[in-house]
């Protein structure tokens, strides 16, 4: 979000307005007193496009503060609830500019983006100006020194007023997008005030995940509130879960395989009644049963859920342990107190397939009220998932 | 013959101390791999026995990937060190000039695996880098340089390449009647060293391999790169497959590199980026291996 963006800028010495976070009018006021003078309210969502959608208002004093972030906190913006808005001194605006570094994938190597034309969306002046929007590749081991600065400001024609300013200011958001381990960092739009002083008004920043045993200051910046409450409980037992909105409650392992059932289930699905999937959930190489429990327990918990469908391709991991781990799944729900009353479709491939089968068989056949059944194959078992959604549903 | 792996390479492994290390190098071990030694600078001079899995194995831990090779003629090494530490490792063995590296570790910094490709480039790409997260190479009944199970199926015509793990075994385990020259797991990171290209151009050139299986995900860009080399220059036949139609927007499903930002990324454009390449794309594994028998019971 942008306070967050902001935060990581200031930290690293780029000039930002004064601003304060509020959740509250009453905090908003207090933000708009000490700020003093004109400010603006401005909700905090991890999505674009607040300002047309009405979340960006400008407020004459502390009561307006108060009204106006009255009437932010709260809104619904493309599906983002605000629960915060950022009161900022008010700048007049002489010039918009737009400045970036980001991950290139394709070339593997970062990327600096810059233009003289800030302000609007920066795929909307790729797609329409492309001549307006400099890129400049970026060595990961020789990073942006003044030289290389002076090189993107050039290329994007900064003119020599403002170009000593912009050389620093690309010099300092290179150290935010290296030293935070950020896959992008966004200044839209970076504005000359009247004054000529270069600011950096809005921004994002992208973190990297796989970085965070470096950046214990890291964790706060994730938006639990937002947050699915299934994906927020998930992420608590170090599950790779994500909620979409569907019936069929999907469990497998290794991400490729996850993602590749969804789809299966989907397309089975479209012959009965339209069913989905309703989340991914990857439990790794691993399969525990006390992961299978876990996993099994966000999943029955989802009140969309149907039917389950565990699919398992036995490599390093032996079938025969993941159906141990599907048969201790349901002995620790019911010691906990769940029991298994949705229908679940197994299927188990690969690395001692038929050992696993037989373990299931037989754990079928001990315990009437197990409603589990096995298929054979991914396809089939996907279609058999989706047919039971679909009955129940 | 085979791609970038084959009974000749001699593997060490950097790492092999460790849980995951040990244990892999047991397997590799037992499935007829040449691994001749690892690598841990504190724990230089060690022997380790692993006649358990291979009669003659016992290997001497050495103190840097060049000692390694120097010692036992090693060409091949796999990296198991924890992601902190993996950087660093894979400069040690690209200074080494390793020919090939896998990078079995998941979880890497982009930064730190941007920085270590920049640097194997800025050494003029000697060392050929598979991964980072990914289950390596396999040349059935040759040698396994990784984590991928060698007792799925045999030696045979396929060629296999795929950003992910699972369904690599899956897709070998769906066509174990017909074989694998080579199976290359490129992993799912967003900057990974060897890409689809560069198994598609070794497939390519390699005589024992006939037909060419390619699997995707979401994410990036490097389907559609790959669709537009087989237009140009793979005259063997690629079928393909592309997970993650039903993946949301701006959701990151298991691998770092498996999101869709925008309109781009999608399965969809991958999918229509291949078959205007002339590539079959199956909507389901076991409909891809299909597409695949298919072409061989043509031949």
């Amino acid at each position: 979000m942008e306070y967050q963006a902001k935060e990581l800028f200031a930290k690293h010495d780029v000039p930002v307005l004064p601003g304060q976070v509020a959740e509250t009018p009453d905090e908003a006021r207090r933000a708009a007193e000490a700020i003093g003078g004109q400010v603006v309210v401005k909700a905090q969502v991890k999505i674009g496009g607040r300002g047309k959608a009405g979340g960006v208002k400008l407020a004459d004093d502390p009561d307006d503060a108060v009204a106006k972030s009255e009437a932010i906190l709260g809104m619904d913006i493309k599906g983002h609830t605000v629960h915060r808005v950022l009161v900022t001194e008010a700048s007049d605006i002489a010039e918009e500019y737009y400045v970036s570094f980001l991950l290139d994938r394709a070339n593997r190597t970062f990327l600096a983006m810059a233009s003289v034309e800030g302000g609007v969306e920066i795929e909307q002046l790729a797609a329409e100006r492309p001549e307006a929007l400099a890129m400049i590749p970026v060595d990961p081991l020789a990073g942006v020194d003044a030289a290389k600065a002076a090189e993107i400001a050039d290329a994007a024609g900064f003119s020599a007023d403002v170009r000593d300013q912009v050389v620093t200011i690309l010099q300092q958001l290179w150290t935010v997008f290296t030293t935070e381990d950020a896959t992008l960092v966004e200044v839209n739009p970076l504005v000359k005030t009247p004054d000529g002083k270069i600011v950096a008004l809005d921004g994002k920043v992208s973190l990297d995940d796989n970085a965070a045993f470096r950046h214990d200051d890291h964790a706060r910046f994730e938006d639990s509130a937002a947050a699915d409450p299934l994906e927020a409980r998930a992420k608590e037992k170090d599950l790779n879960y994500v909620k979409l909105s569907g019936e069929v409650g999907i469990i497998g392992n290794g991400a490729g395989l996850v993602m590749s059932t969804l789809d299966v289930v989907a397309y089975a699905g479209e012959e009965f009644n339209g069913v989905k999937p309703a989340n991914f959930l990857d439990i790794g190489g691993g399969a525990s049963a006390e992961v299978m429990a876990n996993g099994l327990e966000i999943i029955l918990s989802d009140p969309e859920v149907v039917s389950v469908f565990v699919n398992v391709f036995g490599g390093i991991t032996a079938c025969d342990a993941v159906a141990n781990g599907i048969v201790h799944a349901f002995e620790l729900l019911e010691s906990r107190g769940d029991s298994v009353t949705k229908p679940l479709v197994v299927r188990l491939d690969g690395n001692n397939a038929e050992e696993g089968r037989r373990i299931l068989a037989d754990f079928v056949a001990s315990a009437a009220a197990v409603n589990l059944e096995q298929v054979d194959t991914m396809d089939g078992a996907a279609r058999r998932a989706a047919e039971l959604a679909a009955a129940g549903k | 013959m085979a791609i970038f792996l084959d009974k000749n390479s001699k593997v060490i492994v950097q790492g092999i101390t460790g849980a995951e290390g040990t244990r892999h190098t047991q397997r590799m071990l037992r499935s007829g791999t040449r691994v001749v030694g690892g690598v841990n600078a504190r724990k230089a001079g060690q022997e380790l026995d692993f006649t358990d899995f291979a009669s003659d194995a016992v290997l001497t831990v050495h103190g840097s990937v060049a000692e390694a090779m120097d010692k036992t003629g090693a060409n091949v090494s796999v990296a198991f060190v924890p992601p902190k530490f993996t950087k660093d490792a894979v400069i040690e063995a690209v200074d080494a000039g390793i020919e090939l590296l896998v990078v079995i570790t998941e979880g890497i910094p982009v930064h730190d695996t941007a920085e270590f490709w920049a640097y194997a480039q800025s050494k003029g790409s000697k060392t050929r880098i598979i991964g980072p997260n990914c289950p390596g190479v396999i040349s059935p009944g040759q040698s396994n340089a990784g984590i991928i199970p060698a007792d799925i199926t045999g030696p045979g015509p396929i060629g296999l390449v795929s950003k992910s793990g699972t369904l690599t075994y899956q897709m070998m385990y769906e066509l174990r009647d017909i074989g694998f020259s080579t199976a290359v797991g490129i992993g799912g990171d967003p900057v990974i060293g060897t890409t689809h290209i560069d198994a598609l151009e070794a497939f390519e050139a390699d005589p024992e391999t006939r037909g060419i299986v390619m699997i995707g995900e979401i994410g990036g860009d490097a389907e559609e790169r790959a669709a537009a080399y087989i237009k140009e220059h793979v005259t063997k036949p690629v079928v393909g497959y592309v997970a993650g139609f039903t993946a949301p927007e701006g959701k990151t499903m298991g691998h770092a590199g498996a999101i869709v930002s925008g309109s781009s990324g999608t399965a969809q454009a991958k999918k229509e980026a291949l078959e205007a390449a002339g590539v079959r794309v199956g909507k389901t594994p076991t409909e891809t291996a299909g597409l695949m028998r298919e072409i061989f019971q043509n031949m």
